[in-house]
Order: structure tokens, then sequence, then C-alpha cells
């Protein structure tokens, strides 16, 4: 993506959305200048909230990844552990995990361990099922050949799976940012008094301060394109094969 | 002296006839072979069967008075798609096998127990120039044209000092001009190292110049080798001698004949 078209896009929006908000002329929908007043005014308190739900989202996207690497390529290369969690996987794949969450906080309380193990619980599947996938359909003679190197199951994890899976999990990781930053936004609404969920909902269900909400929402859409960025930038440096012409 | 012996063997894919039936055939220390057949003929199985990549079903393979049943540490393997890892430089690739014996140290297994924990640069800078592909060592595979690709598998294999090298299909995605360039480097390799050299092809050019002998499977099951004596191989200009043409015309006469008389019993 280049810079020009980015901001060019930007500006579009923002336009586009100031002269509907001129039009409509509702409390509701405030114009973006607004909310730039509200945003700036209001920068201390987004930026506490911002660096809490920073942290949630980022460590959530360190442990699942820490977890759903291992056990993907696991299940990839040895085929008696895909048997035994492949229809686990799948059964638990399409339950909406969010749901969850109730429990979770029943078991663990209105702690940073309950919104951390909520949006991990999402993100590790989606991460899990493509690395396994990878690496089950990694390339016959890639394997003999490092085979014939001397290579047992310990180094082709090593020299193998696990730098082929670095592009699709970096790939997991960019579709996960998403779901990641609105299961935040939901496990931040209740039980806590920090994150921009918690700031957002405040703003605009108890205070009424509309711009303001705007400006948590423009935050965390900030978060979400701030990581994007960030798995971008780690893709080039952990995958400079991919971009070599 | 015999450096391969494959005594008795037996090897067949589940639900499908052998393709090997009580196999037996021995190749000498030091000698260039060459083995041909159609696909399907079971070539590259007998070469994953010396690779210690697939285990027979019964009888044994023996080099240097070792039961293959998983790749032994001197015996390199060069395949048709170069085996090279995508998202590794030219120079980390040769480096790979080093890793891989430094990581496991010298086991037997993994390594030769006389293997050396030591700095592997030396070496991997010495086979880049030695393969002519130094200036490549920082570019990636998708970088590289064919023949530098080949040439990086080679070095891969060559820099941890092997006594057997086998080749599966190791030119045929190349041009003319690269693969004949390869090939005498194969050649030149092979003498130089003193290599037992066993290149599975489907072209009988590239049988009749590599292989001093020629080890020619036609329909499966394969119970005796046929084999076809071919001294001049590697000899320089060999390819433009009338005895390359007739040698050639001999082995396709050979593929073609051979295959008649067994088809029947397939």
């Amino acid at each position: 993506m280049r810079k020009r078209d980015l901001i060019t896009t930007t500006l579009t929006v923002l336009l586009i959305w100031q002269i509907v908000a001129l039009l409509v002329n509702r409390d509701i929908l405030p114009t973006p200048i607004a909310v730039a007043q509200a945003f700036v005014q209001n920068i201390g308190e987004i930026a506490k909230h911002f660096v809490a739900s920073g942290f949630r989202v980022i460590v959530s996207i360190i442990i699942a990844v820490a977890l759903a690497v291992p056990a993907g390529l696991g299940m990839g290369q040895i085929p008696r552990l895909d048997r035994i969690f492949s229809p686990l996987v799948y059964l638990v794949y399409p339950i909406p995990k969010i749901v969850f969450f109730p429990i979770i906080l029943l078991f663990l309380g209105p702690t940073e361990a309950a919104k951390i193990l909520t949006i991990v619980l999402i993100l590790f599947f989606q991460i899990l099922v493509p690395v396994r996938d990878e690496a089950l359909n990694l390339r016959p003679e890639l394997l003999n050949s490092v085979k014939s190197l001397g290579a047992g199951r310990r180094a082709l994890f090593r020299f193998v799976y696990l730098p082929s899976s670095w592009p699709i999990v970096l790939t997991a990781v960019r579709l996960s940012v998403g779901t990641a930053v609105a299961v935040l936004y939901f496990t931040e609404v209740t039980a806590t008094y920090l994150g921009l969920g918690y700031y957002i909902f405040l703003m605009s269900g108890t205070l009424f301060d509309y711009a303001a909400t705007y400006a948590g929402a423009i935050a965390m859409g900030l978060l979400g394109l701030v990581l994007y960025f960030f798995v971008d930038w780690l893709e080039k440096r952990l995958c400079p094969w991919k971009f070599a012409t | 002296m015999i450096m391969i012996e494959f005594h008795e063997v037996t090897f067949a894919y589940a639900n499908a006839q052998p393709v090997f039936d009580r196999f037996n055939w021995s190749v000498e220390r030091g000698a260039a072979w060459a083995v041909i057949g159609g696909s399907g003929n079971g070539k590259t199985t007998l070469l994953m069967m010396l690779a210690g990549l697939r285990v027979p079903a019964s009888g044994e393979i023996v080099v240097e008075d070792q039961i293959i049943d998983r790749p032994r540490p001197r015996t390199g393997l060069v395949l048709q798609e170069y085996g090279l890892l995508p998202w590794a430089t030219i120079k980390q690739n040769v480096s790979l096998g080093l890793k891989v014996r430094n990581f496991y140290g010298p086991d037997g297994r993994h390594a030769p127990v006389e293997h050396v924990v030591g700095p592997i640069e030396p070496l991997v800078e010495k086979w880049l120039t030695r393969l002519g592909i130094e200036a490549m060592r920082d570019r990636f595979p998708v970088q590289c044209s064919g023949g530098q690709r080949q040439r990086a598998a080679i070095a891969r294999t060559l820099v941890l000092d092997p006594d057997l090298l086998l080749m599966d299909e190791p030119f045929a995605a190349l041009d003319a001009a690269t693969r004949e360039d390869l090939q005498n480097l194969t050649i030149e390799l092979q003498r130089e190292q003193n290599l037992t050299l066993v290149v599975v092809t489907h072209n009988i050019e590239d049988a009749v110049f590599l292989g001093q002998k020629i080890l020619v499977l036609t329909q499966p099951p394969h119970t005796a080798p046929f084999i076809i004596d071919n001294p001049q191989a590697g000899e320089p200009g060999y390819r433009s001698q009338p005895s390359f043409f007739e040698k050639c015309a001999q082995l396709r006469e050979s593929l073609t004949h051979y295959s008649l008389l067994v088809a029947p019993h397939a």
C-alpha cells in the first residue's frame, strides 16, 4: 500500500463525513472537526485508555502466537497428534468464543487475565488452523532434501517447519487484528474502568459526549491500524524473501 | 571394492504390485552410474531407498557395510526441484547441512562421528566459490536462475564432504547449454572428490554422458538389473563423438526392446 493512496483515502472519507454531518445536523453525528477537537482536548485521557487496550491486545497476540504456532506445527508434523486433536479443533472452531467471556469472568473475575484469555481463545484457533495446514502441505522434496542433510525431527522443526510458518502466522495475525480489537471492545465494556472500550461506552451511554465517543472510536481504529502496520513491518523483517525480486 | 549392495530388495507401494522384487544390484566405490527409465518405473524409488528415505519391505541395502534404514551422513542427495529453502539465502542454504550437524553434534546418526563442531563460514565460502555462485550468496533462490539454484544444491551437498552423491533428475529443468555445463561440472567434481555417483534420469543423453554404467529400469517389477557398460562416459568431447551417438541409439533400443520383452509379465 502506498502512503499517498492512504492519505488520499483518509482525506476523502473525512470530507464525506464532514458533508454528511453538516447535512444531517444532529448531535449524534458530530463533524470530524468537532471530533478532532474532542480528541485533542481529551488526549491525556484517551492515551491512558489506549495504552491499557494496546497492552491487552498485544499480550494476547503474543500468547496466542506462542501457543498456536507450536501446536499447529506439531499437528502438521505428527499425524497421531493431528488425529487426536483435529476433531476437537473442528468442534470448537465454529463456536463464537466470545460467548465464553461471561463464563471466564465467573472463573477469573473482572481481571486483566479474563480479558486476555478471551482474546487469546479466539486468536488461538485463527492461527492454529492455517499453521497446521501449512505444515501439512510442505513440499515433500523440501523435507526429503533436508532430511538427507541429516535433519531429524528436531532439526526439521528448527530449520524447516518454523521458518516456513512465519508468513502464514503473520497473515493470520494480520487477519486477526480486526477481530482482536472487536473482542477487546466487548471485554472492556464491562468489568473495568480502563481501556478504550470502557471510554467509548462511558462517553456515549453515560455522559452523552458524542464528539468524545467518536474520538474514542477513532483511537480504537488507530490501535488496529498501528498493529496492522506493525505486522507489515514485521513481515518485511522476518520474511525478506517474500519481497525479493 | 563394492560400496553399495542391494540384496534381495523388495519394495511395493500400498495396494500395488511390487516395484522391486528380490532385486540385487551392486555399485563399486568411485563409479559413476546412471539409472534410466520412464516415469513410474521406480528409478526415484530406487534413489530414495538408497538415500534412506524409503525402506524396503524386505531385503537390505548396504552402503559401506552399513544397512540403510535412515539417511546416512556421508550420502549427499540433490533433487530435481533442488530442495532449497525458499526463505533462506543461497549462503544460508549452503550452510544448512553444517548447521544441522552442529545442531546435533557428532552423534553418528545425524552427523558423522568424526564431525568437528566449528565455524562453518570458511567451508561454505570455499564451496560457493568452487561452484561459481559466490556473487549470489545473499540472494534468495527465487532470485537465481535454474542453473545457479542447482549449483547451490550441489554446493550444499558437497560442503558435507560426502563419499556418495545421489542425484534425481538434476538437469531436467535446465536449458541445453546450462545442462551440459552442469554435467561437465558434475563429472569434474565426481573425479576431484572421488565420489561414487548415482544419477537418476529419464534423458538418454544425460545417462550416456554421465554413466560409466547405466542401469535400465523398464516395466516393474524389477527382478534383475539390466546394465549397459559405457566406459567412455564423462570424457571431454564424448558428446560429439560417433561412439556417443551409437551408445545413445543402443540405450534407446534397449529401453524399447527390454520393455517389450518384459511387458507380458507386467
